[in-house]
């Protein structure tokens, strides 16, 4: 066991591990481009859904069954269909990981929008708010600390399975574990394993800082699934 | 990409082998997890300083991979099915520690307080008062933690415990889609069916919430 932590601190921080084409840092930042453009992609999509479907208040049963089957959908069997069906491209990636991320938003966004006092909006609208005032300006503010709690998780799940990208070829951090699986070789595995778990949770821990720098004036916040 | 839908009955009872193989992993996972959340929920909730540090901890075990989790399993526990279910079991403590402490904050002081004034003991006030009043949010966490802890047996598929997950694996080596339909669509509906279960029990264990509506 002592053995394998020295090679595993070797494998770390030898320099030449980190350089060149397939070291560390370029998987590092494909693994880092794969996740952001997925979890900004779901938010996009995710986003506008959960705040219509909070502020209107309709739809919030079919918002929910659908992200438990969001939830339901095992990743590995959905890359693995749309790798099949679409041949050598990015698409089995992006589309699972945005299909992974879209309902922990929405679920988040909706849970924040729904714990928003009725009567504030009652009263936003007494005042003659319109309706996307009243969303923008009242229930969106409100709704913000859960909102960023949803896409911190989406985030986090999103970079843990990210590794899938090498399961179908593709680079990132997966590389090291997939490699490492097919070579029997345990400490890339684990060097994999352990750089994938720093870098999800730096990216929890930055998101985190962003959330404290705008609401440090707010109650703490809230969990919602 | 066409499915070949004459496949399914000639693999019926392969299909059922797997389907139990999948549960097999997925149940005792939830369980387990259930019994180390509980009693650290208990002391998260009346102990405030340990609150922090727990559901800290639990986050940060959430950020590992699946994958990579039962990759760090390997060294101890070997190419064997307690790897997944303990790989799992890591998975699903976070949602269920986290909606166990959220269920017993629930619980308004004064039906604690008047449980102490009828001179109930702490433990008696916890298994006959709290736990029953926290039960709907504790049962909303153990339903998320089954469908998150079914659909996440396909992962161990790598190492060989995957479950429907092994469907996946023989389709993609083989360039052949209609094991991995055959895998999704028995992994959505078994999570379906295990929520319908979840949802039953909490109905017939709930009968005082059932009188109000």
């Amino acid at each position: 066991m002592i053995e394998l932590l020295k090679d595993l601190l070797r494998w770390l921080t030898s320099g030449s591990q980190w350089s060149g084409t397939d070291g560390i840092g370029t998987r590092l930042l494909e693994h880092l481009q794969y996740s952001l453009l997925a979890t900004l992609v779901a938010a996009a999509i995710a986003l506008p859904v959960g705040l219509l479907i909070g502020h209107t208040g309709r739809g919030a049963f079919l918002a929910i069954n659908l992200s438990g089957f969001g939830r339901a959908l095992p990743t590995v069997g959905l890359v693995t269909l749309v790798f099949l069906a679409s041949g050598l491209s990015m698409w089995p990636v992006y589309i699972s990981l945005v299909a992974l991320a879209v309902p922990v938003i929405v679920t988040n966004t909706y849970a924040g929008m729904a714990a928003v006092d009725p009567e504030v909006r009652d009263a936003a609208r007494g005042q003659g708010m319109r309706w996307y005032q009243v969303l923008f300006q009242v229930e969106l503010p409100l709704a913000l600390p859960l909102i960023m709690t949803g896409l911190r998780l989406a985030c986090v799940q999103v970079v843990a399975t990210a590794t899938i990208a090498a399961y179908v070829s593709f680079g990132g951090l997966g590389r090291y574990v997939f490699d490492g699986l097919a070579q029997r070789d345990l400490v890339q595995v684990l060097g994999g394993a352990v750089l994938v778990a720093v870098l999800a949770i730096a990216l929890d821990l930055a998101l985190a800082g962003v959330q404290r720098l705008l609401f440090r004036n707010r109650p703490p916040r809230a969990h919602a699934h | 990409m066409t499915v070949d839908w004459g496949w399914f009955p000639d693999h019926q009872s392969d299909l059922v082998t797997l389907t139990l193989d999948h549960l097999s992993t997925a149940v005792p996972a939830v369980l387990f997890g259930l019994l180390i959340a509980l009693p650290l929920a208990v002391i998260a909730h009346r102990v405030r300083a340990l609150r922090g540090l727990l559901l800290g901890l639990s986050n940060i075990l959430f950020t590992i991979p699946s994958i990579a989790i039962f990759v760090l399993l390997l060294p101890i526990t070997g190419l064997t099915r307690t790897t997944a279910i303990t790989g799992l079991t890591i998975y699903t403590l976070v949602v269920l520690l986290r909606n166990t402490v959220e269920g017993l904050d629930s619980v308004p002081t004064k039906v604690r307080e008047a449980s102490t004034a009828m001179g109930a003991r702490p433990l008696r006030t916890l298994l006959t008062v709290e736990l029953p009043l926290a039960f709907p949010v504790i049962m909303a966490g153990v339903r998320v933690a089954t469908v998150m802890a079914i659909s996440l047996v396909s992962v161990a598929s790598y190492i060989g415990y995957g479950g429907l997950g092994q469907l996946f694996t023989d389709g993609f080596q083989r360039n052949y889609p209609t094991p991995v339909v055959a895998g999704v669509l028995l992994s959505l509906l078994l999570a379906l069916v295990a929520d319908a279960v979840l949802v039953t029990i909490q109905w017939l264990c709930t009968p005082w919430l059932r009188r109000r509506a």
